[in-house]
């Protein structure tokens, strides 16, 4: 279970200020951002862009070519669920369509009470343990459809 | 005192070994014993993880798989002096999975503790670089050459050739890239060695910085990989302690500085070009080649860009001398392959075997068939852009010329094994939609071509015009291979094609076996 702060410029502006002297600092700053938001609310762009003296367009076009990046907030536990070939040939597909199913949310989504986010990925690395989740950075391995769900919502 | 080992590899983690060690250490406390237990990385046996060994008088003995119920029963059974147990492998070095292996890259992981200098040492960690300030850069590069070692991220490519290259470069400063953005699916060897040798992977580095005179190395990891990345950002921290990064390595006079920087979940960032790009802070966008990273790398300078494997084998190659090295191998693949088994297969797990071993041994022998005991069907080599091979070429040797011949490769060294209930077709979409979602949408066949080509295959799994739509696909494929800018688009035909040539009967409703027939057949 993740909480994170609430949106405050002056706290962005500190962020990014303590990162500017890394040589390509822009995926640091964002990285860093999202660890502290949750997301990247789009007032962060122009406070970027101008930290980093380059335009709104290359700030918001870095953070939007990645998948890891979110515009929105996500659910208070993030549950990512491989579904790369190892995961598949172990039944990975079946069990994440469970898990979706009984949490009521598409990939991606997160649940209406905002406890849960299902984010897809593909290969978590953890392909001896097929197949694969990682629950809030924790990896979790031979899953099923119940062990994803307990640990979606414990 | 009694040591005692247990893993703290993620794939470890996520089958409980954190909560193991937790049960031992309290169940030693309880019982007023003396127990020191150390983490260390995996020996890669992933089906006997969690694995957990104690160092008796005849050496370390290993248990495994240990839940959490059965620690109290493995002191009951004196496990702390090697007792006889259900889950006893006794000395993995005397276990056929582990005596059959030569390892060389991953001679420490799973053995040692990740973040000490001391235990590095004193288990042979350090000599390549000793080697390397004593022989200097262009006897080191010369070693390397020597080796024969290639790419280990899938190219290819000579290390030493690269080496040679980027030192006779002109311009300055110079870089050191470290690719570790594994993100083929069904590899695992650089999240490993991360957690489990970061020291070898740092050493190697160093070596390469000092060879052709780059001061400053980044290691691009994983998002995905978050305990990797936190042992080796603690790795980093002793390694400057320990002298080995810093102001003066090793006392030679020379610095080279290291950071890890991590990736954001883009699979097309392990190309080395779109590598830099998103290391400079920008979209992960491929390059046209030429130039070549060797000439033009990061902040255009050059650089030298090398899979995490490639680095963290030259410190034993400047160890032993590449002449030993490349004293093992096959053909033109010389040296050993950390082969990583995953997917449907019985021992899943990292084997290190010089190049040379068939597809056969490998998934048969060494990963023991399938885990669902059902007959094998498609193997998977070289990750999401490798072809699936049926088990009538069971007998291709494992090297980059052999599995080339045969229109597959061996890419970063994984091995996807699948039984008889996978539906080709719906793995030759996959390829595609794979192939959308990672697009860098540079170049038109890649972002187009991978939508359109799963649309096809979609069309040919529902039965429309199935001919057709299969010439289109193999056409779209000749598009992709020859007109894509990097490997993403490139290599997408390679399962596709290997999956409609192989399997021909998942994508003809006619035949009988086919899943076409059982899908259209409720």
């Amino acid at each position: 279970m993740t909480s994170f702060e609430p949106w405050r410029a002056e706290r962005a502006e500190e962020i990014i200020a303590g990162r500017l002297g890394a040589d390509g600092a822009a995926l640091p700053i964002l990285h860093a951002l999202q660890a502290a938001f949750g997301y990247l609310p789009r007032q962060v762009f122009p406070i970027m862009a101008k930290a980093l003296n380059i335009s709104r367009a290359e700030a918001f076009g870095a953070a939007s070519f990645y998948h890891d990046f979110r515009h929105t907030p996500p659910g208070r536990r993030v549950v990512k669920v491989c579904r790369g070939e190892s995961c598949q040939a172990m039944g990975g597909e079946a069990a994440a369509k469970f898990l979706l199913a009984a949490l009521g949310v598409d990939w991606g989504g997160t649940t209406p009470d905002g406890e849960v986010t299902v984010d897809a990925v593909y290969c978590l690395g953890l392909c001896a343990v097929s197949p694969a989740a990682l629950v809030d950075g924790e990896p979790l391995g031979r899953a099923d459809g119940m062990s994803l769900i307990a640990a979606a919502r414990p | 005192m009694t040591r005692l080992f247990a893993p703290k590899d993620s794939a470890a983690l996520a089958v409980g070994a954190d909560a193991v060690a937790l049960a031992v250490a309290a169940e030693g406390r309880r019982r007023g014993l003396d127990v020191d237990l150390v983490r260390t990385g995996s020996r890669g046996a992933f089906w006997l993880e969690p694995m957990i060994e104690v160092a008796t008088a005849e050496g370390r003995v290993a248990y495994g798989p240990v839940r959490t119920g059965d620690v109290a029963g493995l002191f009951e059974a004196g496990f702390l002096t090697g007792g006889a147990h259900d889950l006893r492998i006794g000395r993995p070095e005397d276990h056929p999975w582990f005596a059959g292996q030569t390892r060389l890259t991953f001679a420490r992981c799973g053995l040692v503790d990740p973040t000490s200098m001391a235990d590095y040492r004193a288990h042979g960690g350090l000599a390549g670089i000793v080697r390397a300030l004593e022989v200097g850069p262009a006897a080191t590069i010369a070693a390397v050459t020597a080796s024969g070692l290639r790419g280990r991220g899938g190219a290819g490519f000579p290390a030493g050739i690269k080496w040679r290259t980027v030192a006779d470069a002109p311009g300055a400063p110079k870089y050191i890239v470290c690719n570790a953005d594994e993100g083929d699916s069904g590899t695992y060897a650089d999240r490993m060695i991360l957690e489990g040798d970061p020291f070898c992977l740092i050493e190697g580095m160093v070596i390469a910085g000092l060879a052709v005179g780059a001061v400053r190395g980044f290691v691009y990891s994983r998002s995905e990989y978050p305990h990797a990345n936190a042992t080796f950002t603690a790795a980093i921290a002793a390694a400057r302690a320990g002298g080995l990064i810093g102001e003066d390595v090793m006392g030679g006079g020379q610095a080279f500085e290291l950071e890890l920087r991590v990736g954001a979940g883009a699979y097309v960032c392990g190309e080395e070009t779109a590598l830099l790009e998103s290391l400079e802070g920008k979209r992960g966008q491929v390059r046209a080649k030429p130039p070549l990273p060797a000439h033009h790398g990061l902040f255009g300078r050059p650089t030298v860009v090398n899979n995490v494997l490639t680095l963290a084998t030259t410190p034993w190659i400047l160890a032993h001398g590449g002449e030993t090295y490349a004293a093992l191998g096959f053909a033109r693949s010389r040296g050993t392959q950390p082969i990583q088994l995953a997917g449907n297969v019985k021992r899943p797990g990292l084997y290190e075997a010089p190049f040379g071993l068939t597809l056969g041994e490998i998934v048969e022998e060494i990963g023991g068939g399938t885990a669902s005991g059902r007959p094998v069907r498609a193997v998977q080599c070289g990750g999401p852009l490798g072809a699936y091979f049926p088990p009538t070429l069971f007998d291709t040797p494992y090297d980059y010329e052999a599995f080339a011949a045969r229109d597959g490769l061996i890419g970063h060294g994984g091995v996807v094994v699948f039984d008889d209930s996978v539906d080709m077709a719906v793995q030759a979409r996959f390829a595609f939609e794979f192939c959308a979602l990672e697009s860098c949408g540079k170049c038109t066949p890649c972002r187009i071509g991978s939508v359109r080509g799963a649309e096809t295959v979609q069309k040919v799994i529902d039965g429309v015009e199935p001919e057709q739509n299969l010439a289109l696909v193999a056409d779209l494929c000749n598009t992709l291979e020859l007109g894509s800018l990097c490997a993403l688009g490139g290599f997408t035909p390679y399962p596709v094609m290997s999956a409609i040539n192989h399997f021909p009967e998942d994508f003809r409703p006619s035949s009988p076996s086919s899943p076409l027939r059982r899908r259209m057949t409720p």
